[in-house]
């Protein structure tokens, strides 16, 4: 589905990946690690389309698409999800409308009609309940006064009928208590499926017991250092990053 | 130079003078005397003047703006009519500056409010008039106050007494219809104590120059609350001065919501003085287009101690339209304890446009919590990118954007049919690729 290689992505004149390798097939699910500063977040940015940075070598090609090439909302469109670490208030848009005219644009590029108002009620107060919310967020601005547990599910809400087909999570475990992560994971599970894949960035490791992943990589100073398992995220909490960057500079 | 200008009003005012309002009563005519030697001694207000810094009003002395003085009822597009008087409501209408029982709506009227046109009060209760009249605009004179005390041919009075609640809101609709003409308007308000209210002053105007000199004075009676809308939707080339002044008396809620949508050059004056423990909340939004100049000013004065005041301004400017926003937060030296809060937000999307925008807070008290917050800026980056992120395209965030900055005001609305007019008038300015609006 993904297939990034030899990526290298600077902000101004400094380098801050240098040279991303991954593959991503469907139905699997990512979690991208690694210390503060060792580009998760940027990782994200690119592959969502935020401005500010520069590709500098290498390519992200998304079910056979030069992903890189595309503006934001189309690959949105063609089923790249983001979800925000921080995710950004717009008071006086209502979460349905922002819902409304997200899922129209969606279907709109795939030549289909917009969605019937019955269908769509019905799709939204279905997936609302899943992710124990109140009915009432619907018809409150983006995020406007939420707490930050709201604030991600109402993007785990957004990612659920948009139906992505690659979904990263940003930071998504970051502010959350214990019940909110539990309410999360869930409404992150219910969404796996044989044609999805996931791509969780993440500073720890817990997010990781209720969601598992497939497969691990340690992002340091820019670079994949080390893939594994579930089983790495452990060793990693156990040991701490220091110890792969120990061991990096002893290579 | 003013002054001569200036003097084409008062040259035509003995030929206008027997025709107004009132004419009995001494008291009044004493008024208008005093208010027209005002006005003949300084015009118009200059920008020389602090408060009127930002917005030049020459181009009404240029001209020569004469009331009606009859109207002419056949001439009036009932659909534009229509289109601004609220169902659920009970309704009067000002054409050309004069009440028209034909068009108000006031059947169902409780026997303990009193909704009377200006010309019928002041024949009717002249003792309750005098005692409000010139009450509320005692500190404020500049010269459009004194314009409007002089040249006032009706206007309306409403009445509410003690401890009574309405239940559907009244709607003052202005229409102009004619061509340089001038509509000059006091409307009086009075809440007695404990009495809520809900008043909605609603100007419009057919596609001409005119202009509207409207005063409004709102007298809220302890423990009373009122919520005053005013929805200025003037014609593109009119001028407008509407000035609303308010007596809080102890405990009394006013609540005000500016739509400053029309008009060439429109000025709003919002002045507002608090008693102890009264709260004051004044909301605005304001949308220029083309050459517009929309200037708004603002008024708390904190006379005694535990008053609330919260207000919040903002300013969508497009082409090469100009918004002004003064505010001006007094808190007397008596007054401690007071809580205020003003801030003040500007949109503008285009080079051209521009914002000046003035808070004053003047403190006298030392045990107080203000403060005041003013941004000039553009749409933010990270909102766009947001939208993006979730499938809309560029321009269709931007627009989406800008009209949710200004939809904020819009919410604040609770009355449902004047949220929809309202909203309306909001796309109707900004044509909006994009913003669906039966999604809302």
């Amino acid at each position: 589905m993904l297939s990034i290689k030899n990526l290298h992505v600077s902000v101004g004149d400094k380098p801050i990946l240098k040279g991303i390798n991954l593959e991503i097939k469907a139905g699997e699910i990512h979690a991208i690690m690694g210390p503060n500063g060792s580009g998760k977040s940027t990782l994200s940015h690119i592959l969502s389309g935020k401005s500010g940075y520069t590709v500098t070598a290498g390519t992200a090609t998304y079910q056979g698409k030069d992903l890189l090439a595309m503006p934001p909302e189309i690959r949105a469109r063609e089923g790249v999800f983001l979800a925000f670490q921080y995710p950004v208030e717009i008071p006086g848009v209502s979460n349905i409308y922002l819902l409304k005219a997200a899922l129209n644009s969606i279907r709109k590029h795939h030549g289909q009609p917009e969605v019937d108002a019955m269908d769509f009620l019905t799709l939204v107060k279905g997936k609302i309940r899943l992710l124990e919310m109140d009915e009432k967020f619907l018809y409150r601005a983006v995020n406007e006064g939420f707490s930050g547990g709201e604030k991600k599910r109402n993007e785990i809400l957004q990612m659920a009928i948009l139906e992505p087909k690659l979904c990263i999570l940003d930071e998504t475990d970051s502010g959350l208590d214990i019940d909110a992560l539990k309410v999360v994971a869930e409404g992150v599970n219910s969404l796996r499926s044989t044609d999805r894949a996931f791509v969780m960035v993440t500073h720890y490791q817990r997010l990781l017991d209720y969601i598992k992943p497939d497969f691990v990589h340690v992002l340091a100073q820019g670079k994949i250092v080390k893939s594994g398992g579930a089983e790495l995220a452990l060793e990693l909490e156990e040991k701490g990053y220091s110890w792969l960057e120990d061991t990096q500079a002893a290579a | 130079m003013i002054t001569a200008l200036a003097s084409r009003y008062t040259a035509e005012y003995p030929t206008i003078a027997p025709v107004l309002c009132g004419q009995s009563l001494s008291w009044l005519q004493q008024l208008r005397a005093e208010a027209l030697s005002q006005f003949s001694a300084q015009g118009f207000p200059s920008p020389r003047e602090e408060e009127w810094r930002y917005t030049n009003v020459s181009a009404i002395e240029k001209k020569l703006f004469s009331p009606a003085t009859s109207i002419a009822t056949s001439a009036i597009d009932k659909e534009l009519l229509k289109s601004y008087q609220l169902k659920d409501a009970w309704s009067v209408v000002l054409i050309d500056g004069h009440f028209s029982a034909e068009f108000s709506v006031l059947e169902g009227l409780p026997e303990a409010v009193s909704v009377l046109s200006m010309s019928d009060a002041l024949e009717k209760q002249p003792e309750t008039l005098e005692k409000y009249i010139n009450q509320a605009v005692n500190n404020d004179k500049h010269g459009f106050i004194a314009f409007n005390t002089a040249w006032f041919g009706d206007g309306l009075f409403i009445h509410i007494d003690a401890k009574q609640v309405l239940e559907k809101p009244v709607q003052i609709l202005h229409l102009a219809t004619r061509a340089d003409v001038l509509t000059a308007t006091r409307t009086v308000i009075v809440a007695d104590q404990m009495a809520e209210a809900s008043i909605i002053e609603t100007f419009v105007g057919l596609d001409n120059a005119y202009l509207s000199a409207a005063v409004t004075e709102v007298f809220v009676g302890a423990n009373a609350d009122v919520t005053l809308y005013k929805l200025q939707c003037e014609s593109e080339k009119a001028y407008h001065f509407g000035g609303t002044y308010v007596q809080q008396a102890r405990d009394a809620r006013f609540t005000h919501h500016n739509f400053a949508f029309g008009g060439l050059l429109a000025r709003c004056d919002i002045h507002a003085d608090l008693d102890h423990a009264s709260e004051c909340e004044l909301n605005g939004l304001y949308l220029g287009v083309k050459r517009q100049h929309i200037d708004n000013h603002t008024r708390i004065n904190h006379l005694k101690p535990h008053g609330i005041s919260r207000e919040l301004y903002k300013g969508v400017l497009d082409d090469r339209a100009r918004g002004v926003f003064q505010g001006r937060v007094i808190v007397a030296e008596d007054a401690q304890k007071t809580d205020s809060q003003m801030n003040n937000r500007n949109l503008l999307l285009s080079n051209d446009a521009e914002a000046d925008t003035k808070p004053q807070l003047e403190i006298y008290a030392d045990d107080v919590k203000c403060g005041h917050g003013v941004t000039v800026g553009q749409l933010d980056e990270k909102s766009i990118f947001y939208l993006q992120s979730r499938c809309v395209d560029e321009e269709t965030a931007r627009n989406m954007l800008t009209f949710a900055f200004a939809n904020e005001m819009v919410d604040k609305i609770k009355i449902k049919d004047l949220h929809d007019k309202v909203l309306e008038q909001v796309l109707v300015r900004f044509p909006q690729e994009g913003v669906n609006k039966e999604w809302l």
